[in-house]
């Protein structure tokens, strides 16, 4: 039998990362409940942020979560600008088209990266980075305790501007019933525009509070966009509380599977979950019927 | 719009007649290419074309083609033209899996293309693992050279190989534009729900259509490996093969006869002229896959092939008025 003290440590570190990843997906459920947009290029767009937040502290020296008010406005202004320009003109408003547009955009985003800041993987090591905090049962690094804390933090002020802001009735409005919304003098493409931006914005909230455990590479897209989609179809399209708990269930799988079969088997783990929900439950823990 | 027959072989025949012209290896390399990516997007067209099932995966038959035949060869020491046959098979029964999974819990659209993308992405990390696919280090194809065995010298051998199977696929194409199997995938793909109320069996049909596709993609594998000699989990299952897979009948034309072949060759041709300009760093190519996939859906739905009738409008000679 495995002992305990391997296997906490684990479970903690799982539901730690798995917050992050909870942030990242309730970007894309956001996006997908109001536009019924797949944004495929949702974990390059996370790739770039990681960029954003590793540049800030390297060339001005700007702590990961001192960055927070800035990679957060500048990611939602860059997801605004795509929604309304890129996405908005290819797309003709035709999901299938939809994506396959951010999959051009993901493409693009990954290979500029790749070429400009080469395939090195880069990491950053503030004073913190190694520090722990005792939680009675274990030890975890405090990076991994402060991106839990802030990803529940950011999930709750997110649900707050969706219950309680104007801008938050208008979104679920037009998710509701677009005729409507638009009767009522909801301005459409502005708001679609502004669910996409709050989504990227998501994204780059994650991001900053990813880079102290986490690293920056080109290739960091390609796999967190699998891992984003496995959470949402997991807890259901569209769904904030499924997001949240598919999250932390895919931080926990991918852990332990890490742990128990090595890491690129463990990653395994989380395309069979992705694919057996695909087959068995496409509505998820919690979604409507797609 | 039916293609004709006459129009079908004609073009077959003016490209069986290109290696006449083809006086450079530069030149026959790029044909090869041409047609080789035709087929991979014919493969596509034939499912994500006329069936409307867009799958952003299709480097999980291809890559199972090419392992087939890799393996076949070198652990079995089977003849590589019958592992050429076997690719095909392998890549077949990769799709009737797949196609068997998503279609009978009816994935469409954006489920389809995920769930193909995880399928791909499942094989490579498996060959990445296991020991008999070479893992990390990849496969190496010892030099025999033979036209028994599959490496030709010259390589308007491989030419003719690449011929006749983008022949076949692109006869499939026609096929479906002219069969029964092929009107109901059509109906399929306009409106599935109808198509279902008018008797059409929609899985089995949605089945058949990826089981065919999968099976020309696997043959491409086969090619692959024979023409490069060598293979490995990115090239076989990497996201390059599955784009390149849409981006060919996108480009050309979803859905038509010449499509991929039109968009094979204009890829082809920008590839190159792109290479020159950039000099062939990594991954610039792809940021251009990208750029083209985003501005032919923008503004050239159709693809290429629909500016043809419009092309040939504009020369016709206007016939005077009172005539």
């Amino acid at each position: 039998m495995l002992a305990l003290d391997i296997l906490l440590p684990a479970l903690l570190n799982g539901i730690a990362t798995g917050a992050v990843y909870a942030l990242v997906a309730l970007g894309l459920t956001l996006i997908y409940g109001v536009l019924h947009i797949v944004n495929f290029a949702h974990g390059s767009l996370l790739m770039l942020a990681l960029y954003g937040v590793y540049f800030l502290y390297t060339l001005a020296g700007i702590d990961p979560y001192l960055a927070l008010p800035i990679i957060v406005p500048a990611m939602f202004a860059l997801g605004y600008a795509l929604q309304r320009t890129i996405i908005a003109t290819a797309s003709h408003g035709r999901e299938e088209n939809v994506l396959l547009v951010t999959l051009g955009l993901s493409i693009i985003i990954d290979n500029l990266a790749l070429y400009f800041w080469s395939g090195d993987t880069r990491t950053i090591n503030p004073s913190y980075a190694f520090e722990t905090v005792d939680l009675g049962v274990a030890f975890i690094a405090v990076p991994k305790a402060v991106s839990f804390a802030g990803a529940l933090l950011i999930t709750a002020l997110l649900w707050l501007l969706m219950e309680r802001a104007d801008l938050g009735k208008a979104i679920r409005a037009l998710a509701f019933e677009r005729r409507g919304a638009e009767l009522v003098g909801i301005d459409v493409q502005h708001t679609f525009a502004m669910s996409f931006g709050l989504g990227i914005a998501c994204v780059g909230a994650a991001a900053a509070l990813l880079l102290p455990s986490y690293y920056a590479h080109p290739g960091v897209g390609e796999s967190f966009v699998v891992i984003a989609f496995t959470i949402v179809v997991l807890g259901g399209m569209g769904s904030f509380l499924g997001a949240l708990l598919g999250g932390l269930i895919i931080g926990v799988t991918e852990s332990l599977g890490g742990l128990f079969l090595g890491e690129n088997l463990g990653r395994i783990g989380i395309f069979a979950i992705f694919i057996a929900i695909l087959l068995f439950r496409p509505t998820g823990l919690f979604g409507q019927r797609a | 719009m039916k293609t004709p027959a006459a129009a079908v072989i004609g073009v077959l025949a003016a490209l069986a007649a290109l290696p006449l012209a083809l006086k450079s290896d530069f030149l026959s390399h790029f044909v090869i290419m041409a047609l080789y990516f035709a087929l991979l997007g014919q493969a596509w067209n034939l499912l994500g074309g006329y069936g409307g099932q867009r799958s952003f995966g299709h480097a999980a038959f291809f890559g199972t083609g090419a392992y087939a035949a890799a393996i076949f060869q070198l652990d079995l020491g089977i003849n590589p033209w019958i592992c050429l046959v076997l690719a095909g098979v392998a890549g077949a029964l990769a799709g009737a899996l797949v196609g068997a999974l998503s279609f009978r819990y009816g994935l469409r659209g954006s489920y389809f293309a995920l769930v193909t993308l995880a399928f791909a992405e499942v094989f490579r990390i498996v060959a990445d693992s296991v020991p008999f696919t070479g893992a990390g280090v990849g496969l190496q194809i010892p030099l025999k050279q033979s036209a028994a065995n599959f490496q030709f010298a010259d390589k308007l051998g491989f030419y003719w190989v690449i011929l006749a199977l983008t022949a076949l696929a692109t006869a499939a194409a026609w096929w479906l534009e002219n069969s029964c199997f092929g009107a109901d995938l059509v109906a399929i793909r306009e409106n599935e729900d109808a198509a279902r109320a008018l008797g059409i069996a929609v899985e089995r049909t949605k089945l058949g259509a990826i089981t065919l596709s999968a099976a020309l993609s696997g043959l491409a594998g086969s090619f692959y490996l024979q023409y490069f000699l060598y293979l490995d989990p990115r090239l076989a299952y990497g996201v390059e093969i599955s784009v390149a897979a849409l981006l060919v009948p996108l480009i050309g034309g979803v859905g038509t006869v010449f499509g991929p072949l039109v968009g094979a060759f204009a890829l082809r041709l920008l590839n190159e002229v792109s290479g020159t300009l950039t000099g062939g760093a990594p991954g610039l190519n792809l940021v251009l896959y990208g750029a083209l996939l985003i501005l032919i859906l923008a503004f050239l739905p159709d693809g290429l092939v629909s500016l043809f009738p419009r092309l040939a409008r504009a020369l016709r000679p206007r016939r005077p008025r009172h005539a």
